[in-house]
Formats: C-alpha cells, sequence, structure tokens
C-alpha cells in the first residue's frame, strides 16, 4: 500500500487512535470506559502487596517458612497459631485497612480541594482524633477505666468520634453560602494547630505511663492491635469504597473549577458537601484503627495518580497503594531495630518526607527545563 | 462532510414549544455578597441568533451571562429557560439544554484535549454508563468541528492560547446543546486568533442553527458577528437590537463615555467603530 499523507488519512487515524483510548468494557446495562494502565496498576501493586503480606507474616521472633504459614492459613498445621492468626495476622489486616481508608480518603480530599497536598489531616480529623484520644487516656483514670476490652474497642471509638466532630466542626467554621476549597484549608489549618496544641498541652498535664501511651498512639501503631480494631474499618471501607467509586464521575468533574463544573450540570454544593463528608468519614475510621498513620493520606494519592497517569488520584488504586506501603512499613517498623519496635507512623513518615523532595525537586526541575 | 446538524442531546432535550425567546431575564438582580453588580436587568436571546454583550469593564456582563447559565443564583428576580426558572430545572436538565464557557476555565493538570472535550459528556452519563456510541460520536465530532481530531492526545498545557480556547469550546460542543454562552472566548489571543475563534462559532451558529450569546471585548467584532447585541453599562442594559441600531456615535458616548466615528464596514456594510478618545461630556 502507498500511504499518501493526505488530510482524511490523518483524520482516519486520528479516528482510529480515538476509538482505540475509549473502549469501553460492557456488562449488560453497565457500560464503563476500559483502561488497561488501571488494570495493571492495580494488578502490579496488590502483587507486592501480597508478597508483603506473608513476608510479615513469616519474619518476626519467630521465622516461619512460607510453606508453614500457608499451612497455617489453610488449617493444616497448628503450631503456631497464636503468633500467626492472634498477632501477625490481626495486625497486618489492620494495617491494610487503616492504609486504604487513609490513603483513600487522601484520593477523595485532593481531589475536591484541587491540591495535591491537601490531605485528611488538614480537614481537622486525625488531630481532633489525637486530642480526644490523650484527652481519654490523660484524664480517663490510669489504666482504670481503658483498659483490656474497653482499650481496645474504647480507644478507636473515642478516636473516631471526636475525628468525626472536630472534621464536621471544620466544616461548619468553613461554610459560607457554600464551600470554598480554599477556605476550607485555611480552617482546616488552623483548627489542626489549635487542636496539636491541646494535645501536646494535656500530655504535659497527664501521668507520665498514660501520656507514654498516648505518644505512642500518636505517632501511628500498629502493635496489638487485634481483631476488634480491624472489624470497624473493614465494615466501613465495605460501605465507603464502592460509594466512592460510584462517584468516580462526580470526583472527575469536581477536579475542574467551579463554573465548568457548574456548567457541566453538577449540583456543586451537593456534590463537594457529600464527597467531603465520604472524606472525613474514611479519615475518621482509618485513624480509629491504628492511629495518624503520617503521609499515607498524602503521598500514596499522589504515587497511584502517577501509576495510573491519571488527571486526578484514583480512590481505588489509592487505596491498594495505601495497604501496601503501610504493610511496606510495618515490616520496616518491627524488624529495623532488634529490640524496639517503631511505631509505623514513624516509618511511613520518615518515606513520606523522602517521597514529598523528590516530588518538589523533580516539580522544580520540570519548571525550569 | 462532518456536520450533522442536530445536536445529540436534542432528540432526548424537554419538548419545547419553540417560543421565539429561549432564554430570557425579568427584573435580574446580582450581587457578590452586598456589592450589587446586576440592577434589574431585562433581557431576551432569541432562538436561532448570535447576541453579543457588549459594556465597559465592570459593567456587569460576564456576571449576567453567569446568571443566564444557572452559574450565579440572582438576588432577585428571575432567569428562564424555555419559560421555566432554570433553577428550578434540575442542573442536569439544564445541561442536556445550555452549554456554558465561563471566563478563564481551569482544568486538572496532565489532561489531554479527547480527555477535556469527553468531559463534556457528563451530563448525559451515569455512573453506570458512562461511555457510549453516543459519546464516541459526539467527542469525535467536536474535535473534528474545531479542528482538533489531530491534537486529541495532546496534553492540554502544550497547546497555544488559541488551541486551548478551541478545545475548551470542542468541549462545550460535545455536551450537545443548541444553546451557548461563551464568556469572552477571544480573550488574550491575538487578532487572527480572535477571528478564528469568532469563524468557528459563526460556523456552528449555521450550521446547526445553534442559539449564540457571547460576552466581547471588541466592538467592531461585535458588530460583525452578532445578530443582536446587548449594550451595558453599570449593571443595566443601555441599548439592545441590531448592530447598526446599537453601535451609533450617541449610545456609544452613553455607554462607554467613548466619542468615536461610526463609519461602514468595507467588508460587511455593517458599522465600523474608529475611537476619537473618551467624550468629556456628562452622560
Amino acid at each position: 500500500m502507498t500511504s499518501t499523507l493526505t488530510p482524511t488519512d490523518g483524520r482516519e487515524r486520528a479516528l482510529a487512535r480515538l476509538a482505540l483510548r475509549y473502549r469501553v468494557l460492557r456488562l449488560g446495562p453497565v457500560a464503563l470506559p476500559w483502561r488497561p494502565r488501571f488494570v495493571l496498576a492495580g494488578a502490579v501493586t496488590t502483587l507486592v502487596m501480597a508478597v508483603l503480606v506473608w513476608l510479615n507474616l513469616m519474619i518476626g521472633e519467630t521465622v516461619l517458612t512460607p510453606g508453614q504459614v500457608w499451612a497455617h492459613i489453610i488449617g493444616t498445621d497448628y503450631e503456631h497459631y497464636f503468633t500467626l492468626w492472634r498477632v501477625r495476622m490481626p495486625r497486618v489486616v489492620v494495617g491494610l485497612l487503616a492504609g486504604a481508608a487513609l490513603a483513600a480518603a487522601g484520593a477523595v480530599t485532593q481531589t475536591i480541594m484541587r491540591n495535591p497536598l491537601a490531605s485528611p489531616d488538614l480537614l481537622g480529623v486525625t488531630h481532633g482524633a489525637s486530642a480526644g484520644v490523650v484527652a481519654v487516656l490523660a484524664f480517663g483514670g490510669s489504666y482504670g477505666i481503658v483498659s483490656g476490652t474497653t482499650a481496645s474497642f474504647g480507644i478507636p471509638a473515642v478516636a473516631l468520634v471526636s475525628g468525626l466532630a472536630s472534621g464536621l466542626l471544620c466544616y461548619a467554621l468553613a461554610r459560607r453560602g457554600g464551600i470554598d476549597g480554599y477556605r476550607l484549608l485555611l480552617v482546616g489549618v488552623g483548627m489542626s494547630a489549635v487542636l496539636m496544641n491541646i494535645t501536646l498541652w494535656m500530655l504535659t498535664l497527664g501521668e507520665v505511663t498514660d501520656t507514654g501511651r498516648a505518644m505512642v498512639w500518636i505517632a501511628g501503631s500498629l502493635t496489638m492491635r487485634t481483631w476488634t480494631n480491624a472489624l470497624p474499618t473493614a465494615l466501613a471501607l465495605a460501605v465507603l469504597l464502592p460509594l466512592a467509586l460510584v462517584a468516580a464521575r462526580t470526583l472527575d468533574t469536581l477536579s475542574y473549577s467551579d463554573d465548568v463544573a457548574r456548567g457541566l450540570g453538577l449540583p456543586l454544593e451537593r456534590a463537594r458537601t457529600s464527597m467531603l463528608v465520604l472524606a472525613v468519614l474514611l479519615a475518621a475510621f482509618g485513624t480509629s484503627a491504628a492511629g495518624p498513620i503520617l503521609f499515607v493520606s498524602l503521598a500514596c494519592p499522589q504515587i497511584a495518580l502517577r501509576l495510573a497517569r491519571a488527571p486526578r488520584p484514583p480512590v481505588l488504586l489509592s487505596a491498594l497503594v495505601g495497604a501496601t506501603l503501610t504493610c511496606g512499613a510495618d515490616l520496616i517498623a518491627r524488624n529495623l531495630l532488634t529490640n524496639i519496635q517503631l511505631p509505623v507512623g514513624v516509618v511511613t513518615g520518615c518515606l513520606g518526607a523522602l517521597y514529598l523532595i523528590y516530588l518538589l525537586v523533580r516539580g522544580n526541575r520540570k519548571a525550569q527545563a | 462532510m462532518t456536520t450533522s446538524p442536530s445536536p445529540a442531546a436534542q432528540a432526548e432535550g424537554p419538548a419545547t414549544d419553540r417560543a421565539p425567546s429561549r432564554l430570557s431575564a425579568r427584573g435580574l438582580t446580582l450581587a457578590y455578597d452586598d456589592h450589587t453588580v446586576v440592577d434589574g436587568l431585562d433581557a431576551d436571546i432569541v432562538e436561532g441568533t448570535i447576541t453579543c454583550v457588549i459594556g465597559p469593564n465592570g459593567c456587569g456582563k460576564s456576571t449576567m451571562l453567569r446568571a443566564l447559565g444557572r452559574l450565579m443564583r440572582p438576588k432577585s428576580g428571575v432567569v428562564e429557560l424555555d419559560g421555566r426558572d432554570i433553577h428550578r430545572v434540575p442542573t442536569r436538565e439544564v445541561a442536556q439544554v445550555l452549554g456554558v464557557l465561563p471566563q478563564q476555565p481551569v482544568a486538572p493538570d496532565g489532561l489531554t484535549v479527547a480527555d477535556l472535550v469527553a468531559r463534556g459528556r457528563h451530563p448525559s452519563q451515569r455512573w453506570y454508563r458512562q461511555w457510549s456510541g453516543d459519546d464516541h460520536q459526539a467527542v469525535s465530532r467536536a474535535l473534528a468541528q474545531t479542528g482538533l481530531l489531530e491534537l486529541a492526545d495532546t496534553p492540554i498545557q502544550e497547546l497555544s492560547g488559541g488551541q486551548r480556547q478551541r478545545a475548551w469550546i470542542s468541549m462545550v460542543l460535545a455536551q450537545g446543546t443548541d444553546l451557548l454562552l461563551l464568556d469572552e472566548p477571544t480573550t488574550f489571543l491575538d487578532l487572527v486568533h480572535q477571528v478564528d475563534v469568532l469563524d468557528l462559532v459563526q460556523e456552528l451558529h449555521r450550521q446547526g442553527g445553534r442559539t449564540i450569546v457571547m460576552v466581547l471585548h471588541d466592538l467592531n467584532l461585535a458588530a460583525r458577528y452578532a445578530d443582536t447585541v446587548i449594550t451595558m453599562r453599570e449593571g443595566r442594559v443601555v441599548a439592545s437590537g441590531s448592530p447598526a441600531e446599537v453601535l451609533t456615535p450617541e449610545l456609544l458616548r452613553k455607554a462607554f463615555d467613548l466619542e468615536a466615528v461610526v463609519t461602514e464596514d468595507p467588508v460587511t456594510g455593517g458599522p465600523l467603530i474608529v475611537p476619537v478618545g473618551r467624550s468629556t461630556g456628562a452622560v
């Protein structure tokens, strides 16, 4: 075939390219855009996550072989039942769930704020949860009312309630005839600073033993997590993640400027408020399970964004990346120092800070180029 | 060859009784917080015409266009779309009839032209039906109409100002509405690209019989492309009518404080405004 480059030729090819890019996944009345890159990124992330989970289950004071882990999972070996099913497994699962919830919250927040540096930390949720938990731990009577089962159930409940309360307070303060992303961010930063200082003040008042435990919680720790910690977050994710997926189109359109979104027929205030509530709920449940694990909600959506080459942070992929990162960070936190277990938040904080610096430096270079 | 005169959403849009005025404002008062910008304004947008809104900076023309496109709620008065209060019609339903291109629209980073144009399909999609054959056709047609088909995979940031403006117009076109509101579609463009964009608008008007309302700064371009010119000053309509009726030395003095000579445009025969200077006389 002789190829003569006529305008029609270019047109045809452009149309063919377009048809290829917008392939559709059809299932009865359901038609969703088929995005191979998302699927690939999701598959790779899941694989990495599976490997990290396995390593987490194997490595520790007693080192198990991969075969032993498998034997325990399918229930043919009970030798290390306690280590695997009562200690390591709950910890891994809580880490995965908390990481997923925080990262998903981050993805939603960054989309509605149209700001890659926004995170649920700035919605008042994490600092509110910290303040609530420290208040209970410092003044709730030493080991009195918060011990045993109460400690594993009561503290997350306190974190959830106080996180939600301060998130709502932020929203109420920022609301003036409608929600403006920028104003919300400013109110959130202010609220966070106030709550953080209240937390610090309470830490100086409490008994040393109690505030010690509070400090561990504030740093974000997966130590001593049990199945009781996993359940609420698992349920919350089971409800909230599908909601976030259904809202994908709303989130897509919310990432445009206000007037464009309104012009496209998006009920802007209602959409933004409901997405904000979704983000606050995800963040509150994520925080309640394991404390504020730093930087997961900030960095993971941005990692997912780059993996998928998407115009906005994809929620599901962010959740997967969040789970993976938290799992990997906990592996390091548990085993890096032989006799000290680091809180997982310290590791994610270090990783996240490095990543953030990398992003900023790279962004700077790109601007100069 | 690519011209299919009826936009995609027309068939499924609400049945209208084809009143001559599709969009009208009655006693419209618009304010940002306590600052009143438009005060008791009446306007009618006649079906199948190009209307240009002109007026000095800060006269409230963009604000009026935002209100006509239900991007802001009036303090009092009403905007009627096909005889119904536009704020009582579900916003998504409005978006299937009326497309708005706001001033200085912002899209997320890293978006390609095709992604941007595909966003225009939002009003006709559902969460379970996010992409259909209609969507695909509307997007490729909109890209072809604006001459952007070959640039479909180019990131928005890499486009020139004129191309970017055409990409946004393309997005509004993909929405498939027969009413288009464009807020200063020619800002920041040089004269050639201004004419390019306005020729495109005129073509859309002629091919599809679309009703178009534009805010424009350049009086001569408004004179050339408009069927109806609405002149505003300090939140009120000073004059409304054909370019020849409205663009007269007296009215220009009244609306712009501009002393000007109006002659015949050697190309179109319409009015051509040659500014002399700021008029010193009282209004």
